[in-house]
């Protein structure tokens, strides 16, 4: 017993060990007009308190953070999100109808089925790139949602 | 009292009990069933909203809503350089259009741009086929726009905003508008409130409902 425990802790050390940033279910809209702004979205958990200070990606000239607040008269304003706080170990979600990451200036239209890196800054942990599978412009998650 | 009569006063009275309880939850259950379906939206004003407007669609042809009487019609409000909610609404109308199958023959699905100025006809074109074949792109002056924006009591406006493609970002509400044939309104929704094949279901109850009366 003690054997087993001894083996799940030190399988478990590197983990502990080191600062995690954990991305998951990436995913971008496929863009009907190249001239017109596409999504991103995705899950971002960070075992630490850090911040998203800017995102970047080759396919497009910008890419805003941006949240979408719906007044009490039903109308949706997008805002702007200049650093994005993620407390320990909470995740942080980019979802369609919600917070989402808007792709400007893209250099191409975006297609169903490429793939396209998408690099987060974050204050703490640096940069970190992750591959961004394009979905359909129907798409509402990827699959399984 | 003898013994078999107190049995039966016992048998009557719990039988009382028994009664009243199983229909306070029927009553329960029912207003539950019927606050579920239809969806309940609050609206004040609703007989103010009505479908009436001068617009052209994506093929070029200038339309009113009586190009689409006698059928009823699924509106939404938005514009193309909108990421994210526009094409998740449209991708939901789409989802119900799809689960309505052949009653998606007495509904019309309206995409109603309120940025006239870039979403010209041959972008609305693009645009909506991108979604549904039976989804129509209406556009016009912004003039014309405005004027059916009024009758829907939808709010639009334009922010400046340098960061943002040509300068401006659009602010605006999010409804899909069902309204009856004929023009006037029946019902407002938000897309994520309930799943498409819900909604559709929904409708098609409204349909059948009037179909009866």
């Amino acid at each position: 017993m003690k054997l087993l425990a001894g083996m799940i802790l030190a399988a478990a050390l590197p983990y502990a060990a080191r600062a995690e940033v954990a991305v998951t279910d990436p995913w971008a809209r496929a863009s009907i007009l190249a001239s017109r702004p596409a999504a991103a979205y995705l899950t971002l958990t960070s075992d630490r308190a850090d911040r998203v200070i800017g995102v970047t990606t080759p396919v497009a000239g910008q890419v805003m953070m941006h949240g979408v607040e719906t007044d009490g008269a039903g109308v949706s304003r997008m805002v702007p999100v200049d650093a994005l706080e993620l407390a320990p170990g909470v995740p942080v979600t980019f979802a369609p109808g919600d917070m989402h990451l808007m792709l400007m200036d893209l250099s191409r239209k975006l297609e169903e089925g490429e793939h396209f890196p998408l690099t987060l800054v974050l204050e703490t942990a640096g940069e970190l790139t992750v591959d961004v599978p394009v979905l359909g412009p129907g798409a509402t998650g990827p699959a399984g949602e | 009292m003898a013994p078999a009569r107190t049995r039966i006063l016992r048998i009557v009275l719990w039988g009382s009990v028994a009664l009243l309880s199983a229909s306070l939850g029927g009553a329960f259950l029912l207003r539950e069933y019927a606050s579920r379906q239809p969806h309940n939206v609050q609206v004040s004003g609703e007989a103010l909203v009505r479908s009436k407007f001068s617009l052209v669609d994506h093929r070029g042809r200038a339309v009113t809503e009586v190009d689409f009487s006698g059928r009823w019609q699924l509106v939404f409000f938005g514009f193309t350089h909108c990421p994210d909610i526009c094409p998740t609404t449209l991708a939901y109308m789409a989802g119900v259009l799809d689960s309505l199958g052949e009653r998606a023959d007495s509904v019309a699905p309206l995409f109603i741009t309120v940025d006239p100025v870039r979403d010209t006809v041959d972008v609305m074109a693009e645009y909506v086929s991108a979604f549904h074949p039976r989804l129509v792109g209406l556009t016009g002056s912004p003039e014309q726009v405005a004027a059916a924006a009024q009758e829907f009591k939808v709010y639009f406006e334009q922010r400046e905003d340098t960061a943002a493609p040509n300068g401006y970002l659009m602010a605006h509400s999010g409804y899909i508008y069902l309204m009856r044939p004929g023009g006037r309104f029946e019902a407002v929704f938000r897309e994520g409130d309930q799943p498409p094949e819900a909604l559709a279901e929904e409708i098609q109850m409204r349909i059948a409902k009037d179909d009866r009366q």
